[in-house]
């Protein structure tokens, strides 16, 4: 699904941190309106590629281009706020641009958390804190939302609700949505394209989506509503000696994907 | 009496906002290195007949930008800075004892010296703290999107090293202006404690600021009538009240607290 122009590409990018390279030579398009899911263990540079699209890390090789123009909203994987900052959630949805009582209302309302208007941040539970932060990066209006890892911290029930969401905003504002996901395995079901990374581009595909089968429910149990779907890894090259994929090698487990064979 | 109490105010109205800053990105011994870095400035001024204002500031600017660099590369900053503060305030006595010609008044420079404050300090220190007070409401918001996160400030189209460095340039100017007020070794408590006695009271950043202002000057006023009848140094006098103001209101917060949860119960 990389049709029509690309919102923003990467060209043989490789980034090093601190000395060390972390991604090579990844190339990675996103069209207009698509989802792509990033899985990968950790340290498999998945922040890193992320960082280097938004611009925060300088590329060593390779090129990150965007159409003019694009407005990215982002959602980081941790934000800490300082007990010391009082920050209300209304004051924090109108950072750094200020946005109208109406937008703000608007905005809670479409991810789902229209009573929090008033309530400091710190006082949020996990999965509110997940949607504020998704109403902030919606405000400014995104053609590509990049999630970092949104559904840490969430039970599956959280995150098969979050991934409808996300689904549910791709459908009435027809932004692109790029996603990062530890989850090697269990992914958003209405993601086009799945993209498994370890250091470098090991594996891309669509995912299959979990039937309504007793046995899939017995595994992710009930309730996800078709929002959960499984990636089969299919790695079609073999490495040499010398290319990092750390000492554990491809040694992810693949046992659960046995459940995608009928 | 006037022009004293117009100069301790308009430092306050400089280190309200800053000071929230300095909380919020936790960099208070940040504040502390540069301050003391001040002694040394007033000794470098005098031996090459600046002005103790430029001095000052010069050399702040200097050292908060090492601060900043070493930060930057992801130094342990306790220590560093720890190094870095008292080193500054030992070279800055030993150069200070050096000049035999001038007779110096060091105890003005360590302590501050609020009554001596003379027409033409006066038009500085409100100059340079107008320009940080301006400066602070002009980057507002981008300051707060990068002291909340570097890489939401970068997906906004704001540099977080920019708003980095409009923090730096502002605290060396506060230095430098509050010298004669505060003096060198009180400067960065004038910076903390009225922003953490407002953040009892302020429920967003703007009232925290604000509030800050106000509690830094209820202090200098307060400060210096204790400093006029028993004959005090003004900025440790000023920074006393700002320590009672302090405790008062994080003792009220607590207590109301407890009420509210024997209400609850």
């Amino acid at each position: 699904m990389s049709a029509g122009p690309a919102l923003i590409a990467a060209r043989k990018l490789s980034v090093a941190y601190r000395g060390n390279t972390v991604l090579r030579e990844v190339d990675l398009n996103i069209a207009a309106r698509e989802i792509v899911t990033i899985v990968g263990p950790n340290g498999s540079g998945k922040s890193t590629l992320l960082r280097a699209l938004l611009g925060v890390l300088p590329a060593t090789r390779g090129q990150v281009t965007r159409t003019a123009g694009l407005r990215i909203g982002y959602v980081p994987q941790r934000l800490h706020i300082d007990a010391a900052l009082p920050l209300p959630v209304r004051r924090f949805l109108s950072l750094p641009r200020r946005k109208t009582e109406v937008q703000i209302v608007r905005a809670l309302a479409q991810v789902g958390v229209p009573d929090v208007i008033a309530q400091d941040m710190a006082t949020l539970s996990g999965g509110q804190f997940q949607r504020v932060l998704l109403a902030r990066a919606l405000l400014s209006d995104p053609d590509l939302l990049m999630l970092d890892e949104p559904t840490q911290g969430l039970d599956q029930p959280g995150v098969a609700a979050f991934y409808r969401l996300i689904d549910q905003v791709r459908r009435t504002t027809g932004c692109a949505v790029l996603l990062v996901s530890h989850d090697l395995h269990v992914v958003m079901s209405a993601s086009d394209r799945v993209i498994c990374l370890n250091g470098h581009i090991c594996c891309q595909g669509a995912p299959s989506v979990v039937s309504r089968a007793p046995e899939y429910r017995a595994l992710f149990g009930l309730g996800t509503a078709g929002a959960l779907a499984l990636y089969q890894h299919d790695h079609d090259h073999t490495h040499d000696a010398d290319c990092t994929h750390g000492p554990a090698g491809h040694t992810h487990d693949h046992a659960q994907e046995k459940v995608t064979a009928p | 009496m006037m022009r004293a109490l117009l100069a301790g105010l308009a430092v306050a109205v400089a280190t309200g906002p800053l000071g929230c800053f300095v909380v919020w990105r936790r960099m208070a011994y940040f504040g502390d290195a540069t301050a003391h870095a001040a002694i040394l400035g007033v000794a470098l001024a005098l031996a090459f007949q600046m002005s103790i204002f430029v001095g000052t500031m010069l050399i702040a600017l200097v050292m908060a930008m090492i601060v900043s660099t070493l930060a930057g590369r992801g130094w342990a900053m306790d220590t560093t800075l720890g190094v870095l503060a008292h080193s500054a305030l030992a070279l800055g006595l030993v150069a200070v004892s050096f000049l035999p010609t001038v007779r110096v008044d060091l105890s003005a420079y360590l302590f501050g010296d609020i009554l001596a404050v003379s027409r033409a300090d006066l038009a500085v220190i409100v100059a340079g703290s107008g320009l940080v007070a301006g400066l602070m409401v002009w980057r507002w918001s981008a300051l707060l999107t990068a002291t909340l996160n570097e890489d939401l400030a970068h997906a906004a189209g704001i540099d977080p090293a920019r708003e980095r460095m409009v923090l730096t340039v502002a605290l060396a100017v506060v230095v430098a202006v509050a010298l004669k007020v505060i003096g060198a070794l009180l400067i960065a408590a004038m910076l903390i404690i009225p922003a953490a006695a407002a953040r009892t009271l302020a429920r967003s950043p703007e009232a925290m600021a604000i509030s800050a202002i106000t509690i830094g000057g209820v202090a200098v006023w307060g400060g210096l009538q204790m400093s006029l009848r028993l004959d005090t140094p003004s900025g440790p006098s000023i920074v006393a009240v700002a320590a009672g103001i302090f405790a008062t209101l994080v003792a009220g917060a607590s207590l109301r607290a407890l009420v509210q949860n024997r209400a609850g119960e």
